[in-house]
C-alpha cells in the first residue's frame, strides 16, 4: 500500500481518505480483519496516535466495526460500501466538471469529449 | 500512581547575564505523544532541553518530570541525546555498547544490536573512523535503546541522508513505549512532521504556540513547515 500525504491538510483526513479508498476499491474486502494501528502507522510513516484517530473516524462512519477481543474489522454491509463508493464517485466528477468549465467547455462539449477518448481507451484495449 | 502528566513547567525562565534565554514558561506535556520543539537559532530550544535533564539550572520558575525535580530519579527516567557529539571518539561501538549497559540499567543491548545492524553499522568499527552521519547514528541508537518515560533530542537527524532519516523516525515511533514522551527540536520539519503530534514554537525564548498538527493544518489550510516559514520569516 503506497500512502500519499500532502501538506494542506489534516493528516488524519488524509489517512481516513485512502483507508477508503481501499475499501471501496475491494483492497480490503467486507470482513477483512484490518492490520494493528502501530503496523499500519509503520507503513504510512505517521504517527500512531494519528492512524488511531482516522481508525476511529472511520468506525463512527460505520466503514470499520471493533470486535472486542479480536481487533478491527471492514464491515460488511455491502450496501453501504456501495453508497460511500458512489459518494465519492459523485465528488470526483463534480470536480472534473468544475475543471473542465474553467477550461471553458460546455456540458454537452465534455460529453463529447469524453466519448471520443474513452473510445480511444477502448482501442487502445483491443490492440493490446 | 502514574498521572498523565510527564513534564509540567511552571514560570520556567533561564537568563545568561542580562539575556533571558527562556522568559516564563508554562508548559504541560503529556505521556505517550511525540512532540516537536520548533524554533529559529537562539530561541531557547537547547536551554529547555538542557533545563528539563538537569544540566541547566532554573533562574526561576518550577519543573517536574513524572512528579520530581531534576535529580536522580529523573535521570533513570530521561534519556537525552545533546546537539553534539559527547563520547570518546577512540571508542568501539561495542564498547560503547557495555558502557551505556553499565551507566543505565534500562538499557537494552538486544535492541541495540538489531538497530546497529538495520543500518549496517560494525560494532568493531571506532567512532573516530566515522562520517559525521554515522556517528549521529551511533548516538541516537544508544539513546533510543534506553526504555525511558522521556526522551530528548536535540537535533538528532541533522547530519543524517534522507534514506537513513525515514528509518530512524520509524524506528524511534516503533521503538518509544506508550506511557513515553518523545521531545524533539529541529529545523528539519517538512522531514518530521507526518510523525509529530504536537509542536511548540519558541521566538526569543518565548513559547509562542502549543497545538497539535493537525489542529494546525485545520486551522491555518498549511503544513506547520510552511506556518513556521510565514512566523518566522526574516
Amino acid at each position: 500500500m503506497q500512502w500519499q500525504l500532502r501538506g494542506d491538510r489534516p493528516i488524519y483526513q488524509q489517512l481516513m481518505e485512502q483507508l477508503t479508498e481501499q475499501i471501496v476499491s475491494g483492497q480490503l474486502l467486507p470482513g477483512d480483519k484490518v492490520p494493528p494501528v502501530r503496523e499500519l502507522a509503520a507503513e504510512a510513516g505517521v504517527n500512531p496516535n494519528t492512524m488511531q484517530r482516522a481508525l476511529a473516524d472511520l468506525e463512527r462512519e460505520g466503514l470499520l466495526y471493533t470486535n472486542r477481543t479480536s481487533g478491527r474489522y471492514v464491515t460488511e454491509d455491502k450496501s453501504m460500501i456501495d453508497a460511500v463508493r458512489e459518494q465519492i464517485a459523485a465528488d470526483r466528477i463534480a470536480d472534473f466538471m468544475n475543471s473542465m468549465r474553467q477550461l471553458g467547455f460546455t456540458k454537452e462539449g465534455i460529453v463529447k469529449l469524453l466519448e471520443k477518448s474513452s473510445m480511444g481507451e477502448g482501442n487502445e484495449d483491443a490492440n493490446k | 500512581m502514574q498521572t498523565n502528566e510527564l513534564v509540567v513547567c511552571q514560570g520556567l525562565s533561564k537568563s545568561f547575564g542580562s539575556l533571558k534565554a527562556l522568559d516564563n514558561l508554562n508548559l504541560t506535556l503529556e505521556r505517550g505523544r511525540f512532540i516537536g520543539l520548533l524554533g529559529p537559532n537562539g530561541s531557547g530550544k537547547s536551554t529547555t532541553i538542557k533545563l528539563l535533564n538537569g544540566l541547566l539550572q532554573p533562574t526561576a520558575g518550577s519543573l517536574t518530570i513524572d512528579g520530581a525535580q531534576p535529580g536522580v530519579h529523573t535521570h533513570e527516567i530521561v534519556s537525552y541525546l545533546p546537539d553534539r557529539p559527547y563520547l570518546n571518539d577512540w571508542m568501539r561501538v561495542c564498547d560503547l555498547l557495555s558502557f551505556f549497559s553499565d551507566f543505565y540499567k534500562n538499557f537494552d543491548q538486544v535492541k541495540a544490536n538489531d538497530m546497529l545492524k538495520a543500518l549496517q553499522i560494525n560494532p568493531m568499527d571506532r567512532l573516530k573512523t566515522m562520517s559525521k552521519g554515522t556517528k549521529e547514528k551511533v548516538q541516537l541508537i544508544l539513546v533510543m535503546s534506553r526504555k525511558a518515560q522521556l526522551y530528548l533530542l536535540d537535533e538528532p537527524i541533522a547530519g543524517v541522508d534522507p534514506a537513513a532519516r525515514d528509518y530512524i523516525l520509524n524506528t524511534i515511533l516503533s521503538n518509544y513505549s506508550e506511557d513515553a514522551t518523545v521531545l524533539l527540536s529541529t529545523h528539519l520539519i517538512a522531514d518530521i512532521e507526518r510523525v509529530l503530534d504536537e509542536v511548540l514554537f519558541l521566538k526569543n525564548g518565548v513559547l509562542t504556540l502549543h497545538e497539535s498538527v493537525d489542529t494546525i493544518r485545520e486551522q491555518h489550510g498549511k503544513s506547520v513547515d510552511m506556518l513556521f516559514r510565514e512566523v518566522f520569516a526574516c
